[in-house]
């Protein structure tokens, strides 16, 4: 018999959290002392944000979609939504557009500090929503704007492999926009292109990427050692804020350390784990720790989710550059990695149903918003082709991200009761069953 | 073989009813007879699809834009928040009205890109996307398009059952080449004589062109047009306007023919994907080459198009003036986050100008027309005796 593992010192435990709260902060600090200094910025989203390039000309890397996050979390979005529909953009729109564009309008002012103005805008095609929103700091701020398109699955169950005619198509193509951000890059910061400095960013990318992949498996055994609703959410916003840099590699790293040791002995992310559940949507924001109670107070643990898939840009793939050929294999991760950020949104179908078979997953819980139709448009029907192929119970709740207008926790509470009491009920029919 | 004759030898009055019939019958008659002569058919989402490709292949090209019904089996195949042509689009397919051997969508918006899974969970034929480029501004982007385009043309030969030749595709470009120079003189014609054609009959003719036989309906405006000029008719004193935000979902027909009743609508973004090329095709060197480079560079503009060269409120500024327009309405279907994304941008740039505008929104499926009415003749009224 093999000896129990050594107790964990207590500054591993909880590290994960903890230090990610830091780093954000840090983060926010950092993009405040470049706002008020004037300084250019590069703004990015997260399902590709090309950080890799953007760091070798130091560019301040900011992403709107976590400044729209933070003012919901903080219970402040709803100043910000309103601020920019009197502007004149509707309330059938994004939220996470608006109350970026209420932090433009007031110059910056955030509730993490003030945000620096955009002199570039890198974006993928992931979601249309990017295009359009950086239209808007085209506009307000006459901001440079890249996309970088990158062409995703044409149909379901037809990927083209990597060196069939099709995915060298594509892989060309995000080759050469590359190349063209890179050239971009240069003619507006003046340094030159430093190819070494792309190996190292990468070298991190890798790092994080291994890490995250390791991480995600992690909660494949029982009980889960992270909420992949709450927890998951500070992991993801350290791997979007820190992508390609020395701090994401050691944070990552350590985490995956943390996390390990939780496995090892045992300890889980609720007290005690009776339903393993799998989180598909967007979270919901504005009551972001309630909504979790909704579901840990019965005993459900979020072990997995699609957001953490495709808010990631695909990093749950582990794709691991190849750094003699690093444009190439850059244009080649950067592909597949948001190739499968997109499939995880839409053929969501396949991805749960990915999931219920490797988490041992009791449940699905839809989530989906008004506020983001990239996410949510397949939801329903993805969910109706599920249950056509699996005996699973599911729950399907509609609210927002961002705005608190559209979120009724009490009807959400409700539901949630009546899944569990489905599942309790659901549980004691199959012991019966088997006793039987 | 013709899908379509009930127009032939009428007066252009009763052809036009016949057209207008043809438009708005949700079952698709031209499309199920062609079927049942033994024809494929492609079902092409909004807005724009390079249906010379089909066309070569021998399979009908048709433009799926929704259809003012019911979409009792789809609405539950999709939550809420969402426009209506995607609901009632599905509904066509679920409910065999439209009968496909292929669908193609492009991810023009957030909700529709997901048309592809959604339609390929629900019918038993072959659902993809057509990865147009949404970076119009790279070098590369012309190469990677004919690239998309020759492995889109691999999966029309397998539903067709035989390969397309280059010849093929030439041919096709001819046909459509003479199509898109019919339509460019049907806008002109709005444009300069707007009170020989109402503003609905003219969308019809338009919106035809995705449901016929590309070489019918020329045949069909060859004859309509000399027929129209003819007409007779005076000018009246109408505003002229254009029409923004009709380049997915479509208004009601009765919503336009309103418009059309208090003001002479001179140009618009009304199905602007079968007008997105805005002049010949090059019949030189490689056909699919030659619609890769079109699209990117011989084309017209949309929300849902981001291209440096392209802002969306100057090229509507340049509408109105080439329109000589007094006004513009800028509308968007409910829900269309980019046509009310774009709404702000527009009304921004039209204050700067000094242009006179009126915000709408609409639903391919409303029907009450009233209270929209009032307000749009205040304002023409307003424009008018101002």
């Amino acid at each position: 018999m093999s000896n129990p593992p050594p107790p964990a010192p207590p500054s591993i435990l909880g590290r994960g959290n903890a230090e990610g709260a830091k780093l954000v902060r840090r983060w926010f600090e950092d993009l405040d002392a470049t706002a008020r200094a004037g300084g250019p910025s590069a703004y990015v989203f997260v399902m590709g944000s090309f950080a890799e390039v953007l760091r070798c000309f130091d560019f301040p890397l900011v992403l709107p979609e976590i400044n729209s996050i933070q003012t919901a979390v903080r219970h402040v979005a709803h100043e910000y939504l309103n601020e920019a529909e009197d502007y004149g953009f509707s309330p059938d729109i994004c939220g996470y557009v608006k109350a970026d564009v209420a932090v433009q309008l007031r110059r910056g002012e955030h509730p993490m500090g003030r945000i620096p103005k955009p002199a570039l805008a890198v974006l993928t095609n992931a979601c249309n929503t990017y295009v359009k929103w950086a239209e808007i700091w085209e506009r307000m701020h006459g901001t440079r704007v890249f996309t970088l398109d990158i062409p995703g699955t044409r149909e379901a169950d037809h990927k083209s492999p990597p060196g069939s005619r099709s995915f060298e198509n594509d892989r060309r193509y995000v080759e050469a926009q590359i190349k063209e951000l890179i050239a971009l890059c240069e003619e507006m910061t003046g340094k030159k292109f430093d190819i070494d400095r792309l190996r190292r960013n990468l070298a991190w990318s890798n790092e994080m990427n291994e890490a995250w992949a390791r991480i995600l498996e992690l909660n494949r055994g029982r009980p889960s050692v992270f909420s992949a609703l709450t927890d998951g959410t500070i992991y993801l916003g350290v791997s979007n804020a820190f992508r390609g840099s020395a701090e994401g590699a050691k944070y990552f790293r350590q985490l995956a350390e943390e996390l390990t040791l939780k496995r090892a002995q045992g300890i889980g992310t609720v007290n005690e784990e009776k339903y393993r559940l799998v989180f598909v949507g967007v979270p919901c924001y504005p009551i972001f720790r309630r909504f979790n109670e909704l579901f840990t107070e019965w005993g459900g643990s979020f072990v997995c989710s699609t957001y953490l898939w495709f808010a990631s840009g695909g990093a749950n793939r582990g794709f691991r550059f190849d750094l003699d050929h690093p444009i190439e294999s850059f244009a080649e991760g950067s592909l597949l990695s948001v190739r499968d950020a997109m499939d995880s949104m839409f053929l969501n179908d396949r991805v749960t149903q990915e999931m219920i078979d490797e988490f041992g997953i009791d449940g699905v819980v839809y989530h989906p918003i008004k506020s983001c139709r990239t996410v949510s448009t397949g939801l329903a029907d993805g969910r109706r082709a599920l249950m056509e192929r699996r005996d699973i119970p599911t729950l399907f709740m509609e609210s927002d991200m961002m705005d608190r207008r559209v979120v009724s926790e009490a009807q959400m509470k409700n539901r949630a009761d009546a899944f569990f009491e489905g599942l309790a009920a659901r549980r004691l029919r199959e012991a019966a069953a088997a006793g039987g | 073989m013709n899908v379509f004759d009930a127009w032939r030898g009428k007066p252009l009055d009763e052809a036009l009813l016949e057209c207008r019939e043809l438009y708005e019958d949700a079952s698709f008659p031209t499309v199920r007879r062609w079927r049942e002569a033994g024809g494929k058919v492609l079902g092409h989402f909004q807005v724009y699809f390079p249906e010379e490709l089909a066309h070569a292949a021998g399979i009908l090209p048709v433009k799926v834009r929704g259809a003012t019904i019911d979409a009792m089996q789809a609405e539950s195949r999709f939550g809420s928040y969402l426009c209506s042509i995607l609901k009632t689009s599905l509904e066509l397919a679920i409910s065999k009205r439209l009968e496909l051997d292929l669908f193609v969508s492009h991810p023009i918006c957030d909700a529709a890109r997901n048309l592809a899974a959604v339609f390929g969970r629900n019918t038993g034929y072959p659902c993809q996307i057509l990865y147009l480029p949404q970076n119009a501004n790279s070098k590369h982007a012309p190469t990677y398009l004919a690239g998309e385009y020759r492995r889109l043309l691999s999966d029309i030969e397998g539903v067709r059952g035989r390969k397309v030749t280059d010849g093929d595709i030439s041919r096709s470009i001819a046909v459509f080449n003479r199509n898109r120079a019919l339509l460019r003189e049907l806008y002109d014609l709005r444009r300069e004589t707007p009170w020989l054609v109402a503003a609905d009959e003219a969308y019809i003719l338009v919106a035809l062109a995705g449901v016929l036989p590309r070489e019918e309906h020329n045949e069909l405006l060859e004859w309509m047009l000399p027929q129209i000029r003819r007409r007779g008719g005076r000018p009246q004193d109408r505003i002229r306007v254009v029409f923004e935000g009709g380049f997915c979902e479509q208004p009601p027909l009765d919503l336009i023919r309103m418009i059309g009743q208090s003001c002479y609508l001179v140009d618009d973004d009304l199905m602007i994907g079968l007008r997105w090329i805005t002049s010949d095709v090059s019949s030189r060197g490689d056909p699919v080459a030659a619609l890769a480079t079109a699209y990117l560079e011989q084309s017209s503009y949309s929300p849902v198009q981001h291209d440096l060269r392209k802002p969306k409120e100057k090229m509507l500024l340049e509408r109105i003036r080439t329109a000589r327009a007094d006004a513009a309405i800028l509308a968007a279907a409910k829900m269309c986050e980019p046509g009310l994304e774009e709404q702000v941008a527009y009304t921004r740039a039209l204050d700067e100008h000094k242009v006179p505008y009126f915000v709408t929104e609409f639903q391919e499926t409303m029907t009450s027309f009233d209270q929209l009415e009032i307000q749009l003749e205040t304002f023409v009224e307003n424009l008018l005796f101002a």
